[in-house]
């Protein structure tokens, strides 16, 4: 796992010694890395039987999770919101 | 929005493939699906180190709003934690995996297939393309009710970006950088939060 995280900063260290070079084809690399991956996340839950039986659940699971973790942050977000308004002595 | 509907067609076109059993010698998938994963950090990092304008532009910011990052991770992780507890065939561990991809859905559920098996990964990747959309369509209702930074925290991971437009619509152009850097610093920890909640 760690190594992935390392395959990030050598990156990271590649794109800042690149700084000055305009790199258009980096966003389009992504991007079809991206497809390529989800295509083979895609292929994977497919041929597993027990995913495709679950889907219902996992979907329900996945709204669950989204919404309390919306709900959590969005608090947060509203008190820091607040305290920053209220330190101006403003209204928000 | 077209841009996450070609992602999902991606997948669902996967999803067919799977089902019908048209790729053969799916046994290598795992580790072609490994080094494309390594070529696709690589090039993330690339597009780090490249966009110098983030760290130029964050000198001008309000230090208070510094803050928001740490609020939409505490936040969402804190919410994914109580979630977990009426999920109980779902570890906490792995709850909190699904929760710190904060709407990256692209690349975390890639990681957490990696990681953990793609059922979680599915779970991971539907729970944040929902939270994509509930940031595009959930906007305007947001900063309504619970202030302007409500929309940039929601986004995620992905306010440098995708919902970048409709941020600035309806938070006001001035949470422009604010919602950059929010996007920069949620994004940059998506790849630490996740490998930390799945190597229990």
């Amino acid at each position: 796992m760690l190594i992935i995280v390392a395959i990030m900063f050598c990156g990271i260290a590649v794109g800042y010694l690149l700084r000055n070079h305009s790199l258009r084809l980096i966003p389009q690399a992504i991007i079809l890395l991206i497809w390529l991956l989800l295509f083979f996340l895609g292929v994977e839950v497919g041929e597993n039987p027990r995913i495709i039986a679950g889907l219902k659940d996992l979907g329900l699971e996945a709204v669950w999770l989204s919404v309390m973790g919306i709900v959590g942050s969005v608090l947060l977000a509203w008190a820091l919101w607040r305290y920053i308004h209220a330190k101006k002595g403003g209204k928000p | 929005m077209k841009g996450s509907l070609i992602i999902v067609g991606f997948f669902i076109v996967g999803v067919i493939v799977g089902l019908r059993h048209w790729m053969p010698e799916t046994d290598a998938l795992g580790n072609i699906s490994y080094l494309t994963l390594c070529a696709l950090m690589f090039c993330v990092g690339i597009s780090v180190g490249h966009n110098t304008t983030v760290l130029k532009s964050i000198r001008t910011l309000d230090k208070r709003y510094m803050l928001l990052p740490v609020m939409t991770i505490t936040g969402t992780l804190a919410g994914c934690a109580v979630a977990a507890l009426l999920l109980p065939h779902r570890s906490m561990t792995d709850c909190l995996a699904v929760g710190s991809d904060f709407g990256y859905y692209s690349l975390s559920s890639i990681f957490i297939t990696q990681y953990r098996g793609p059922e979680l990964g599915t779970v991971a990747l539907l729970a944040n393309i929902l939270r994509e959309i509930i940031t595009l369509l959930g906007a305007p209702l947001l900063v309504r009710y619970f202030g302007r930074l409500a929309p940039i925290t929601v986004g995620g991971a992905t306010t440098m970006d995708t919902t970048l437009p409709i941020i600035t619509q309806t938070s006001g152009n001035d949470f422009i950088i604010v919602s950059i850097f929010h996007g920069f610093i949620v994004d940059f920890s998506v790849p630490f939060l996740v490998t930390f909640f799945c190597s229990f």
